[in-house]
């Protein structure tokens, strides 16, 4: 890390917990030395290294060891060939962040990162503003920490994911409005305290830690980068970091610069960006999020610009999807692969499949899903959509009857 | 009762760093027109070259965002709320 640096204007600030020029209001970025990143990191370097995310450590914003979330990262990438054969592409793999350690998403990357610097910095206590995910995240790690932690979220997120918060002990904020009202007031509340904001103040260090998603995918596809990765959208930040990952990786020479499209997912009931890129627009509109989707309602995405200048350069495409099709999506993952995501897992893959069917994601290609939460988070979004279970007496004979009765209605079927 | 305006930490040295400021303005435009002349520099740090508020910036009119309302031209009256905030921040 050498400094802080406006992505607008280009001025430089000290590695402190600010996260906008105060110039142009433009997000700050950590700036890195990357001859000096060359000499230290080769493929076998890394090789050598514990499977947590901190094998990538010199690409990550901290300036000692990590002290936060140590054992973070490194989930499984699956192979997914009845996927695949289901969307008739040629070859599908899924980075299954929804067992990411210790909270079951891929937040937890950020956090570890974040709560790290935070450290670094001195602060105590640390806070976010939440769809959910990271909340549970900045709550568990901030816990092992022994940090104070303050998450505020919309007051009607899914009981699932307010418990996963509130059991580590964490102050839960409850706020009466959508994600983007809770992000107004955090942003008022970080310039007001003085405490680690992940997602405000400590916002260039915390978003950093995405990279390592797309790391890791290059590593276990054997150092190569994917030609597409379908990435769910809700600021846009995954998908502009996943980008710069393979960007990084390409210039530190740990794999061979071989073109790669980093496609957008976000819902139909708040899609300010995939409206945009399919209109060919580079700014986004804010919408009113009305989605099942909540980990990804956010109407007005702070990445949103960043992540249509991405897919630009990448040459890739937005989709958007119905809540019918998130569940539909959730089954497919589910039924084929036997991985339970969240709704924003649901919109990733109802995403490739549309991508897949429309061409833009020719068949003859390489996709890797990124999958991003747990889907028993969410049981609500699915609860009632996925059949229900038979009763029968403790009795063979019940028993008999209804396998013989299955059996019919499949021979008539 | 006059308009109240929010100033975010990164323009308080424009203002001395008060925190909270009042205008007398019809529009949310006029308000920041104001704000120019008794803190010189900031219109600048809000609005482009072609007049738009930036594309960093936020602002809102009693909590509610002014691209839902009419942008610069929402009308403000005695006792509103105009908050200035940085748009990076979340997700």
């Amino acid at each position: 890390m050498k400094a802080l640096k406006c992505r607008e204007c280009g001025r430089e600030y000290p590695l402190a917990a600010t996260h906008v020029c105060e110039f142009d209001f433009g997000p700050l970025e950590v700036v890195y030395d990357y001859a000096l990143i060359k000499r230290a990191l080769s493929r076998s370097a890394i090789e050598s290294r514990p499977e947590t995310m901190w094998r990538y450590r010199e690409l990550l914003p901290v300036a000692d060891d990590p002290t936060v979330g140590v054992e973070v990262g490194f989930t499984p990438l699956i192979k997914a060939d009845r996927l695949a054969k289901a969307l008739g592409v040629r070859e599908l793999w899924v980075k299954n962040d929804a067992v990411n350690y210790p909270t079951l998403s891929f937040k937890d990357r950020v956090v570890s990162v974040a709560l790290s610097r935070a450290r670094e910095l001195g602060f105590k206590t640390v806070a976010c503003a939440s769809t959910g995910n990271l909340a549970n995240s900045v709550a568990a790690n901030a816990a092992s920490a022994g940090l104070k932690a303050y998450v505020f979220i919309p007051a009607d997120l899914e009981q699932g994911k307010i418990l996963n918060s509130l059991v580590y002990g964490a102050q839960v904020v409850g706020i009466r409005g959508h994600y983007d009202e809770v992000n107004r007031l955090c942003a008022e509340i970080a310039g007001k305290y003085g405490w680690a904001f992940v997602n405000v103040n400590m916002r260039p260090y915390y978003a950093e830690g995405s990279k390592s998603m797309g790391f890791e995918i290059v590593e276990q596809l054997g150092w190569q980068i994917p030609q597409h990765t379908v990435v769910p959208m809700a600021s846009g930040s995954l998908l502009t970091k996943v980008h710069k990952s393979y960007q990084e990786i390409a210039k530190l020479g740990l794999a061979d610069e071989t073109p790669w499209h980093v496609h957008g997912a976000q819902a139909t009931g708040c899609n300010p960006i995939s409206a945009a890129q399919k209109a060919g627009l580079d700014f986004f509109k804010p919408v009113k999020p009305n989605t099942i989707a909540k980990s990804l309602a956010i109407g007005t995405p702070a990445d949103g610009f960043y992540a249509l200048k991405v897919m630009k350069e990448s040459n890739a495409h937005a989709e958007d999807v119905t809540d019918d099709e998130i569940r539909e999506g959730i089954c497919l993952l589910a039924e084929h692969e036997g991985i339970f995501a969240e709704t924003a897992g649901g919109v990733t893959t109802a995403v490739a499949k549309k991508l897949i069917a429309s061409g833009r994601i020719p068949t003859k290609d390489s996709v890797v899903l990124c999958i991003t939460g747990n889907g028993l988070k969410t049981l609500d979004a699915v609860a009632g959509h996925c059949g229900q279970p038979r009763e029968i007496k403790p009795s063979l004979r019940e028993f008999e009857c209804m396998l013989s009765a299955d059996e019919k209605a499949a021979v008539s079927a | 009762m006059p308009t109240k305006v929010r100033i975010p930490t990164p323009l308080r040295k424009l203002t001395n760093n008060e925190e909270l400021v009042e205008v007398a303005a019809s529009t949310v435009g006029d308000a920041i027109t104001e704000l120019q002349t008794r803190y010189p520099g900031i219109k600048e740090r809000l609005i482009d070259e072609a007049g738009e508020v930036r594309r960093f910036v936020n602002v809102y009119v009693n909590e509610e965002d002014i691209r839902f309302l009419q942008n610069q031209g929402t009308p403000i009256k005695d006792g509103d709320e105009i908050s200035i905030i940085p748009a990076i921040a979340g997700g």
